[in-house]
């Protein structure tokens, strides 16, 4: 390996906007932090349909219309859906994408999936092949406690460290015509391993990876914490963001009060949690509702947005491996 | 080298991080919740002797046990048990009562998967190692018991 540091980060020429957004989560985090910012709180965890794969596969669907709505366009006009969740084989988002007449391209990031699949969206739209990309993903606490742990009544307890994975779906619309908030540039993460194998501490998993993409992002656009209004992880949890933030500060990088979490946000502290929210559909929907929201309204004018996931199977946890994590960044500006 | 010394250094500092489990309240709610649970057994034992005065011990004890896991199992059914175990931990766990939830369960959440290659295969996935353990332990004791 060479002392040169390696480029991670594309600026775009032709930045797309995010013309349309939408966020759909489930009944416990339409009792969270950010319940009125959300478009739509479903009110039973199976939304209808008979199993947990089925309701996390509708609620992907229903982001993706709702956001194509939102934009001002029909899902026909779609060019391209990238697409990711939590589940063996991507099935929610494949599954989904069979409901519209349009391109899929399933994306795998584990819970970095929005800021990846935003990212790799926009690198397209710049390069003029597509004029609308619909990035979405998602995540159920039940069909994804049911592949990654334990039965739903199971009447086991939770260590301190355990997050909760959010029953969540969004979708953001880029497009390169239109108004909106406009993706100026994307900072792509390695894959990063410190070697924890505790699978109920994904924060301190994810941690590095985070510290990782930031210090690059930070040395590739010459820029500081101080030049964004906000700067935002995926779900560290509160633990996780702790840790990044004592790891930026070792390598001389202070996150000040801009500094936040999306895990640690979504839920309230009496909701029992632990350590905040966890999953693909968690940053998702906060981006989606919140941020994107204030965003448009002004009060965030430059956001650094990144999400982290763990590359974890329950097969390579079993087998003994530490979790290797990775985490990608975008930066959302309000535009003109 | 300088790889495992840095993550044994960023392991180091997680788990001085991470916050603890306090025992005693821990300990506290486990005890009194299962201590509960065994008062329970044993009323039903004493009940059933003073209803049924002419049944052997061994069957009271066979028809606690079966009522025993009955409740649990229909309180993890109704949703109730998985929150007594969020609560009291091994209190929950460790009686008769724990090891019917662990097997009602996964019988429920698998149920999507079919009848046979979901319910009847996945039941058994929490409880199947203390089945066979369980079993082999009893062999042996068993095979001590046969020579002494």
């Amino acid at each position: 390996m060479g002392k040169e540091k390696k480029n991670q980060t594309i600026k775009f020429k032709h930045p797309p906007k995010i013309i349309g957004n939408y966020a759909i989560v489930g009944p416990k985090e339409g009792e969270g932090t950010f319940k009125d910012y959300f478009d739509y709180v479903v009110q039973n965890d199976n939304f209808g349909e008979d199993t947990y794969e089925k309701a996390e596969r509708k609620m992907l669907e229903h982001a993706i219309m709702g956001a194509a709505d939102k934009a001002g366009i029909s899902t026909k006009d779609i060019d391209v859906l990238l697409c990711g969740d939590l589940l063996n084989q991507i099935i929610s988002s494949s599954y989904a994408a069979r409901s519209f007449d349009l391109c899929y391209l399933g994306v795998f990031g584990a819970c970095s999936t929005m800021a990846l699949s935003l990212a790799m969206g926009s690198a397209f739209i710049d390069a003029g092949h597509f004029q609308n990309i619909a990035c979405a993903t998602s995540s159920h606490f039940s069909s994804a406690e049911r592949q990654f742990r334990y039965p739903l009544e199971l009447g086991n307890q939770r260590p301190p460290t355990a997050q909760w994975t959010a029953t969540a779906a969004g979708c953001s619309i880029l497009s390169s015509e239109g108004d909106g908030p406009i993706i100026t540039s994307a900072t792509f993460g390695k894959v990063i391993d410190f070697d924890i194998c505790d699978v109920n501490n994904m924060g301190a998993a994810m941690a590095p990876a985070a510290m990782s993409t930031m210090l690059a992002h930070f040395r590739d656009t010459n820029t500081t914490p101080d030049d964004y209004d906000l700067i935002v992880t995926g779900d560290l949890g509160k633990l996780g963001s702790e840790i990044l933030i004592d790891l930026m500060e070792e390598e001389g990088i202070k996150l000040g009060i801009n500094y936040c979490d999306c895990g640690q946000m979504m839920f309230k502290h009496d909701q029992n949690v632990f350590m905040g929210g966890s999953g693909c559909g968690c940053s998702a929907s906060v981006l989606n509702s919140f941020i994107l929201r204030k965003i448009r309204e002004g009060v965030y004018k430059k956001v650094l947005f990144m999400a982290t996931g763990a590359l974890l199977s329950p097969t390579s946890c079993q087998q003994g491996e530490s979790i290797p994590g990775v985490a990608h960044a975008v930066v959302i500006e309000k535009g003109e | 080298m300088e790889m495992q010394e840095r993550n044994k250094r960023y392991n180091d500092y997680v788990n001085a991080r991470i916050p603890k489990t306090h025992a005693w309240p821990t300990l506290l709610r486990a005890f009194w919740v299962g201590g509960v649970i065994c008062m329970i057994g044993q009323g039903i034992t004493d009940g059933l002797a003073a209803i049924f005065p002419a049944m052997p011990k061994l069957a009271i004890a066979s028809y606690t046990s079966i009522i025993l896991v009955f409740i649990a199992s229909f309180l993890t059914g109704i949703g109730v048990y998985d929150r007594i175990g969020a609560y009291a931990g091994g209190g929950s766990i460790v009686p008769i009562t724990g090891f019917s939830n662990s097997i009602t369960s996964p019988a429920m959440e698998f149920r999507s998967e079919g009848l046979i290659f979901g319910l009847c295969v996945k039941m058994f996935t929490i409880a199947g190692p203390v089945i066979v353990i369980g079993v082999l332990a009893s062999a042996f004791v068993g095979l001590i018991y046969l020579f002494i």
